[in-house]
């Protein structure tokens, strides 16, 4: 903490004995801004496709239909067979055929309320909830399809799984961009301050010649390239924040691109990005400090 | 103090000193003369540790130079005033704070100092122009600016590379004074110079050695000087 203090605080006649570095400032300042922009958008891309993922693998609700279409008189066995098969099948929580009033009742948005369901050769419905771990879906068809002819097993999954596996590469892939520009801006400030460092080997040289210790000069660059990383970073999660907040509100479609902003305790990412990145300005400057001086003794 | 024994150096090329041995005692005051490109200001860095002889060993406060890391050679050099024969300074801090920079370096109270500063600025003449950058002095004003520096420590001892070269004599009475006067507090003093009257001024008023360099080696100067 005393050491975070310092750095902050510094010493302002220490500062001063480097040079100020023009180039190398502004360069570590526009870079650190942009990453900070790109890591917002990375972020908001990633914690959206995160939360879809999350709700539409939520929706598949863990249920899946087993269909039974039998001639009438062998109806109640092949349902009771097919309740027997489900019974003794791992992962699955509960199934429970359909009664006729809850069957009719899902017909009759089409049929209206009063179908005869007893003289139309209507198929029977077994409502499956999925325990955890779920029950393997293709097994579980082969099994009926051996020991009760007439069930069709519907796990909706089917046709929403690839969405819900889109989802979640669109997230990782968000996550592995932002990893990437973390490099990328390591790699450009460790380039700026070992270019600053080299173009003040003659202050190095006199600074060691009054006696200034490797720490001292080290902390004279590491500073003012951390300081410089945090206004950048600050400055670019504020304009990419501002860009995310001018995207259309959440609420109107609740289509995946307006989901793109920060909810609740998501908010803590974007504002952790300028000290993680002072933080990553503190590591990578602080290394290539270590690396030259050593050169230059 | 500060000791040379047997001491070899070459730049690369052929030996520029060879055999050498010398030895400053605490409270002596030495001047080290000799042709130009004979090697004074080499001798100097070999006492700072800039250069480590090729051959040869040297010992500062008790130590060997050798075995000093980085962090032990800046300690070291806290307690050694410096004047470098090209007076080097950091060209964009103002000159004051050039003077003070070896008390911002070891963390000394700058505020503390400032009065020492002040002081020390006038005693070398250049309290007008304490808020000059150091490329806008003369070459004298550098030698004044660099000295002052040296000194402002209080260093058990003062290694200076031609500090009068470029002043006039009144001035570099001034300043010999001021080495003198370090001289008395029991501080060691080295002067490397080929100004005679330098030396023959100081001998009038100190306990003056003169060494000198010829034949690649360090000898002590006849009673001439
Ligand atoms: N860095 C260097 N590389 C190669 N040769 C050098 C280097 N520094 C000095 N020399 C050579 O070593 C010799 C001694 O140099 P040095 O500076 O010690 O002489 P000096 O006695 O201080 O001379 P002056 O009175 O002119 O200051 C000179 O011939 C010089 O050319
Ligand atoms: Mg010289």
């Amino acid at each position: 903490m005393n050491a975070i203090m310092k750095l902050v605080m510094g010493d302002a006649q220490a500062d001063r004995v480097v040079p100020p570095t023009g180039f190398t400032a502004r360069l570590t300042l526009f870079a650190s801004g942009a990453m900070a922009f790109l890591t917002v958008f990375a972020l908001a891309l990633s914690l959206a496709s995160g939360r879809l993922a999350h709700r539409w693998g939520e929706e598949l609700a863990r249920s899946a239909t087993i269909r039974i279409s039998a001639p009438a008189d062998q109806m109640a066995a092949q349902t009771e067979a097919a309740l027997t098969v489900l019974r003794q099948t791992p992962g699955i929580a509960s199934a429970r055929a359909l009664t006729d009033e809850e069957q009719s009742a899902l017909l009759a948005p089409w049929f209206g309320a009063d179908l005869p369901l007893d003289t139309l050769p209507m198929p029977r419905l077994i409502e499956v909830v999925e325990g955890y771990p779920p029950f393997d879906a293709q097994g579980l068809r082969l099994r009926l399809a051996a020991e009760v002819p007439g069930a069709t097993l519907d796990d909706h999954t089917r046709w929403r799984k690839p969405l819900v596996d889109a989802a979640q590469s669109l997230r990782r892939l968000g996550w592995l961009s932002i990893l990437l520009i973390g490099g990328a801006m390591a790699a450009m400030i460790t380039l700026a301050a070992q270019a600053a460092l080299a173009a003040n080997h003659q202050v190095i040289e006199v600074l060691r010649l009054v006696g200034a210790r490797d720490g001292y000069i080290a902390l004279a660059f590491v500073r003012r390239f951390t300081i410089r990383a945090f206004i950048g970073a600050a400055v670019g999660v504020s304009l990419g924040l501002l860009g995310v907040m001018l995207l259309p509100s959440a609420s109107d479609e609740g289509g995946f691109l307006t989901g793109l902003g920060f909810q609740g305790a998501s908010w803590i990412w974007p504002i952790l990005i300028p000290p993680l990145g002072a933080g990553m300005a503190l590591l990578s400057t602080g290394a290539a400090a270590r690396r030259t001086l050593r050169r230059l003794s | 103090m500060i000791e040379l024994e047997q001491v070899a150096y070459s730049y690369g090329g052929g030996e520029l000193l060879s055999d050498v041995s010398l030895r400053l005692n605490p409270g002596s005051f030495h001047f080290l003369t000799g042709p130009s490109g004979a090697g004074k200001t080499t001798v100097l860095k070999l006492c700072y540790g800039e250069l480590q002889p090729t051959t040869g060993r040297i010992r500062a406060f008790e130590t060997d130079m050798r075995a000093l890391d980085r962090d032990q050679m800046a300690l070291m050099r806290r307690r050694m005033g410096i004047v470098h024969q090209d007076c080097r300074f950091l060209d964009h801090l103002p000159v004051a704070d050039n003077v003070a920079l070896p008390l911002t370096v070891s963390g000394r109270d700058f505020a503390q100092e400032s009065g020492n500063l002040s002081e020390l600025l006038s005693w070398v003449g250049l309290s007008d122009r304490a808020d000059a950058r150091p490329p806008e002095l003369s070459g004298g004003e550098r030698q004044r600016a660099a000295l002052a520096r040296a000194v402002i420590m209080s260093p058990d001892i003062v290694l200076a590379d031609e500090p009068t070269g470029n002043v006039d004599w009144d001035m570099s009475q001034r300043l010999l004074q001021l080495l003198i006067e370090l001289n008395r507090m029991g501080k060691t003093v080295l002067i490397a110079t080929h100004d005679l009257a330098l030396i023959r001024a100081a001998k009038s008023q100190v306990q003056a050695r003169v060494l000198r360099i010829s034949n690649r080696r360090v000898q002590l100067a006849g009673a001439d000087l």
